[in-house]
């Protein structure tokens, strides 16, 4: 009997000490992580000097429209008139209408400065992300238009759906305390 | 008029800029307005808060606190299930089935493995807590805080019990998956437990058509197999039941002493209640003695054998890395065996990193791959030793018990026992 009392003692000493390492395991591998992590939050960002505009933008993303927008930088544009992010390569005609313009949705709305300076902006709710201004304006312009995950509408995914289709890597984890990379500031 | 001569010269700047290809220079230099025109400048909305997740960690607390007190203090299975159907709402279909513990493990491994890398405090908690829950209560969260076992528990409707072989067999799927699991996010290729949960795509109502598939597939089970994902695949629930058969209190049958009537034999259907053991005849003791000891000398051979499965799958699965993948690719289209070219591999070409930089790094991958791949075999192999070590050791029970490790607390069991039901005054003390 006594012996039998010892073995369940000497067994419940082994479940508490396991009990015990297991619980301050716990605490000290959380503790070391959340030490490690308190940079702060991350959210999910492109770097546009990597982004080939491959259109993956426009179709990966978990949301039916992209939280990727196209920005545009006014500060770098030329203000051209034929504006090569906003016209397709050949035009029929050099005007306003759609069977021009680059844009599939026509979100890159053009505006008369002064002569001959337009302005262009994006009416971002039309959007969609797949970089063909990007593309145009980068090939033969400035490259002020660019695409930027817009964090009003990205859910900031564990695994962004882009980020794993992204042929360029261009997709990364920035600080949620400065969410954009934006060109011309570095 | 007008327009198409500034074309014609505007043609011409383009042609220049193109063929002395001044990439990202400044072609057009910004103009000076006259008329007094004022940039726009740029809006971009901040990150969102995630204040929402703080709420998520709360909820979180309060489910599995209120669980406990509902199987420890109330033994009540209605309450049990109605809170599983907050969790399916809450975490389920309102929060979209993200922020879960299951999946933080990716995050929890990768921030331990790559220091640029930060988990997010609340996905941190998520993993955490429902570990410090199990050390105290045993495994309260499968219970009913998580949504991806609550679904699967409220469609059994026609449970069948499996042969205990048959079940601890399929169990080591769920040890490969998390061995799997945490060596794609150490190497940071994936989180496979996120892109492969199966009910994301039933919480989001939409997503990946496979997935929609498997998920549909896996509740047409649940049907019949209780909660098949928990019990056979759940990296988590591997973690949580090593910590549970060492938890402070635990789930029992009855609310008093066992009297062995063997009601709720076969309530369990996880199939988490364990028989009590008659001793066994001096025959039957030999035999197994034996078994103990040809199962204890298979255990490094197991270790060696899935160790070396390991290192054969390793070069399979550093494909699953960005660089291996595009290494393979660009050693493909330099060896001529593909004549076309994908966007990764333009891209790479595009900047301007050599291709032996390249293949560098992606052996530096592999490398990783195969030390890890090893590592987690030998693993996965450890797991099926030790489970066959176990099943050839007599446990003396006296009592019918909820299994430590298996039992999800899900409180089925309580209403088979009498002993409950005079508790609960519907039966009376002299019946």
């Amino acid at each position: 009997m006594a012996d039998k009392d010892k073995n369940v003692s000497r067994r419940n000493f082994l479940r508490e000490g396991v009990w015990g390492a297991l619980l301050g395991g716990v605490g000290i591998g959380g503790g070391v992580v959340a030490v490690k992590s308190a940079k702060g939050d991350t959210v999910w960002q492109i770097d546009p000097d990597k982004c080939t505009q491959c259109g993956n933008c426009a179709t990966y993303c978990v949301l039916e429209e992209s939280a990727v927008k196209c920005v545009h930088a006014h500060e770098l544009c030329g203000y051209c008139d034929l504006c090569t992010g906003y016209l397709e390569p050949e035009p029929p005609g050099l005007d306003t209408g759609a069977e021009n313009e680059l844009c599939p949705t026509g979100a890159i709305k053009r505006k008369f400065v002064e002569d001959p300076y337009y302005e262009y902006h994006i009416e971002e709710p039309l959007c969609i992300g797949c970089g063909k201004c990007v593309k145009g304006c980068g090939a033969f312009g400035n490259g002020s238009l660019y695409l930027q995950v817009r964090h009003d509408r990205c859910l900031n995914c564990n695994e962004c759906a882009i980020a794993v289709a992204c042929p360029s890597e261009a997709f990364k984890r920035v600080p949620a305390s400065d969410p954009y990379i934006l060109k011309g500031e570095h | 008029m007008k327009i198409s001569s500034l074309g014609k010269i505007f043609c011409g700047v383009v042609l220049l800029c193109a063929v002395g290809a001044v990439f990202g220079a400044e072609r057009f230099p910004p103009p000076e307005f006259d008329s007094g025109y004022q940039q726009p400048t740029m809006v971009n909305p901040g990150a969102r808060s995630n204040v929402l997740e703080y709420v998520d960690v709360a909820v979180l607390v309060a489910v599995m606190s209120l669980t406990c007190f509902l199987v420890y203090k109330k033994r009540s299975r209605k309450g049990i299930f109605w809170l599983m159907l907050g969790s399916i709402l809450y975490f389920g279909f309102w929060r979209e089935g993200c922020i879960c513990s299951i999946g933080a493990i990716g995050n929890v491994v990768l921030s331990v493995f790559d220091t640029n890398y930060a988990i997010p405090l609340a996905g941190l908690l998520f993993f955490v807590l429902p570990l410090v829950f199990t050390l105290f209560f045993g495994r309260a969260f499968c219970a009913a805080a998580c949504p991806l076992g609550a679904i699967q528990d409220i469609v059994l409707l026609k449970p069948v019990a499996l042969p205990v072989w048959l079940a601890g067999t399929l169990r080591l799927f769920a040890y490969a998956y998390l061995a799997i699991a945490v060596l794609m996010a150490a190497t940071g290729s994936a989180f496979v437990i996120c892109r492969y949960d199966p009910f994301i795509a039933i919480f989001r109502l939409g997503g990946n058509v496979n997935m929609v598939v498997v998920g549909g597939c896996m509740l047409l089970i649940a049907v019949f197999v209780g909660r098949p994902y928990c019990r056979f695949l759940c990296p988590y629930g591997v973690i949580l039941r090593q910590l549970s058969r060492v938890s402070r209190k635990r789930v029992t049958i009855t609310p008093d002493e066992c009297i062995k009537c063997r009601l709720c034999e076969d309530a369990c259907p996880f199939g988490a209640i364990n028989r009590p053991t008659a001793e066994w005849a001096e025959g039957d003791y030999r035999v197994n003695k034996k078994r103990l000891g040809v199962n204890i000398l298979l255990l490094p051979v197991l270790v060696v054998v899935f160790g070396f499965a390991g290192y054969l799958l390793s070069g399979g699965a550093s494909r699953a890395h960005v660089t291996v993948r595009l290494a393979d690719r660009i050693y493909a289209e330099e060896s001529g065996e593909v004549d076309d070219t994908t966007d990764a591999s333009v891209a790479f070409r595009g900047t301007g990193m050599t291709i032996a930089e390249l293949y560098g790094n992606a052996a530096k991958v592999q490398k990783q791959f195969v030390f890890g791949s090893i590592l987690a075999g030998a693993l996965v192999g450890l797991a099926a030793g030790v489970k066959l070590i176990r099943s050839s050791i007599q446990w003396k029970r006296s009592e019918y018990e909820a299994d430590r490790a298996g039992c999800f607390s899900c409180g089925r069991c309580f209403k088979y026992c009498p002993i409950e039901n005079v508790r609960l005054k519907k039966l009376s003390e002299q019946c």
